[in-house]
């Protein structure tokens, strides 16, 4: 049997850290990067005799991100503790939510090649980050930073309907994008602020009980999330067809080998011995706090994607790119408001921004210039003052050091050249020292004024504008 | 309420507790007559009576999301046995 008879099933446990100010259980700041131990205090220390009071904050974000993804939210929910030891958890319980979570039965769409798909949402919940171990190089001992115990986090139990590693990053992607829309978490991927573990299993094609699952890991990227899941399927195939049985286990992704390995402590199957947390109560949602959660709630990527097809007119992909990221979308939007010209603002996004981003590995949110500089950048190439060409330079300006690119383009002497007398003078000296370019012209090859006009933009450093020169060349040739 | 001793050792296992072996009859005992009342409340009659969450009536204690820094945080490192940069130094752990 080839890989092409089985069937892959995956499902997702996504945890988001809150973008709140404080941490779910104490006043302590969740800013990230800060010194060490500096951003701690009592209760995320678990002293004994503190209490945990909560954060109203991570409520309302955890039923925004429910309500974005069509979940029913819970009138009635609770906090429970879920014991383990390790050393970056000092309570040795995590409180988290057990059997009555704050969101359930949710979806989210995914555009697959078949069209929509929506992908289920078991449950949404509030949970305390653990701790962060550091492991000294030298010393042979673990080092433990707890700035992050007690950060908020919402998990997202998806349900098992993904089939693909495909379908795993579009569903990752858009749930990304739904959270930075309404603004609950920043997504940082490199900061793991946006953390997925990833259950896996294979069956038989036509099988309709579940393959058993392995559950990975330790992947902080979509490309490492995409190789663990095309590994560890190829893994599972290859020890069914050696006729051997996939053990229920966790595994750890290391992306320099790009294997997955068994995490020890396997054989203590999981049992969390999950029991109310008695220092907190009871959370009760009212109908109308629901509602103005929901009255609340922003424009979804969805939405903006329909918006952008009917009213810009702008092509599906094009569409979805733009609004995966908040960010784009925004500045999309705040450099139409300046330039008003939707078509050029789109082509500089999807194509050379784009591909800058890419080049640097940088995130949208990173771009270092804004959308008033991006709307001028079109002004200027629309009223003649620069050629898109300049355009090209004046964004790699943007990306380096941003400032408005009147300045860049004047300090640059950048401005085109749109004086006929100057440009005739151009046009002249090219075609006097392009014979042959003349006369294939005549002979019929259209080729050669293509070559004429970039000579000319050569020696105009791109300065030249571009259809006065066609414009010209085409006078003299014709004479 | 039948206890077995796999599940005593599962538990003291879990709870990182060392049971000698002549401990392991008392708790299965102790751990029987606590299930057995457990199993007493659990057949009390509730019919009628609303779902109460938790032994508290309180319901909605919440904090405003405002940053309270505790300055005081060498205090909090002070009974570190070991420390290195500011952190608690603790033997490996993969």
């Amino acid at each position: 049997m080839s890989r092409e008879d089985y069937e892959i099933v995956i499902g997702l446990e996504v945890h988001a850290e809150l973008s709140t100010n404080t941490k779910i259980f104490c006043s302590c700041p969740t800013k990230f990067g800060a010194e060490p131990n500096t951003q701690t205090c009592p209760i995320c220390m678990a002293m004994p005799g503190t209490l945990p009071v909560l954060n109203e904050k991570v409520v309302e974000y955890a039923v925004k991100a429910g309500l974005a993804t069509n979940c029913e939210i819970s009138r009635d929910s609770k906090n429970d503790r879920k014991n383990y030891f390790y050393p970056d958890l000092p309570k040795a319980y995590q409180i988290s939510q057990f059997d009555k979570p704050l969101c359930e039965n949710g979806y989210i769409e995914i555009d697959t090649e078949n069209g929509k798909k929506k992908i289920g949402l078991t449950r949404i919940h509030i949970e305390e980050d653990a701790g962060k171990l550091n492991h000294d190089e030298f010393g042979g001992g673990s080092l433990v930073d707890l700035n992050r115990a007690g950060v908020p986090l919402i998990e997202i139990v998806s349900e098992p309907d993904i089939r693909s590693s495909e379908e795993t990053e579009k569903y990752l992607r858009k749930l990304k994008s739904i959270l930075e829309y309404i603004e609950v978490s920043d997504c940082k991927m490199q900061e793991g602020s946006l953390r997925a573990d990833v259950n896996v299993s294979v069956r038989k094609k036509g099988d309709t009980k579940l393959g058993t699952r392995t559950e990975m890991k330790n992947m902080n990227s979509f490309r490492s999330i995409t190789r663990a899941i095309e590994y560890e399927v190829d893994r599972q195939i290859d020890v069914i067809k050696d006729g051997g049985k996939i053990e229920q286990e966790t595994l750890r992704w290391d992306e320099v080998s790009g294997k997955t390995f068994p995490m020890r402590d396997k054989e203590d199957a999981q049992d969390y011995r999950y029991f109310p947390d008695p220092d907190l109560v009871a959370i009760k949602l009212s109908e109308e706090y629901i509602q103005n959660i929901k009255e609340s709630l922003p424009e979804l990527p969805e939405s903006r994607k329909q918006r952008y097809l009917e009213d810009y007119r702008l092509s599906e992909k094009d569409a979805n790119l733009i609004t995966s990221s908040k960010y784009l979308s925004d500045l999309f939007e705040e450099a139409i408001q300046v330039c008003n010209n939707p078509k050029a603002v789109n082509n500089w996004i999807i194509s050379d921004i784009s591909r800058i981003l890419n080049e640097t590995e940088m995130e949208p949110v990173e771009i270092p210039f804004d959308a008033k500089q991006l709307g001028k950048l079109v002004i200027l190439i629309d009223k003649g003052t620069i050629s898109s060409s300049i355009g090209k330079k004046v964004l790699t300006e943007l990306f380096e050091n941003p400032r408005n690119p009147e300045e860049i383009i004047k300090e640059k002497g950048w401005i085109q050249i749109s004086d006929e007398g100057a440009i005739k003078e151009v046009v002249l000296k090219i075609l006097e020292e392009n014979p042959q370019s003349i006369a294939d012209y005549k002979g019929g090859k259209d080729k050669a004024l293509g070559f004429l006009v970039g000579q000319a933009m050569k020696e105009t450093k791109g300065k030249a504008n571009p259809q006065m020169l066609n414009k010209m060349f085409l006078e003299e040739l014709n004479k | 309420m039948q206890v077995s001793r796999e599940e005593i050792l599962h538990i003291a296992n879990l709870a990182y507790l060392n049971l000698e072996e002549n401990e392991i009859d008392s708790y299965i005992l102790h751990l029987q007559d606590i299930l057995g009342f457990a199993n007493r409340v659990n057949n009390a009659p509730v019919e009628n009576i609303d779902i109460t969450i938790g032994s508290n009536e309180a319901t909605n204690v919440f904090r405003k999301d405002e940053i309270k820094v505790f300055e005081d945080y060498e205090s909090l490192l002070q009974n570190a046995v070991t420390r290195e940069q500011n952190m608690f130094k603790i033997p490996k752990v993969l």
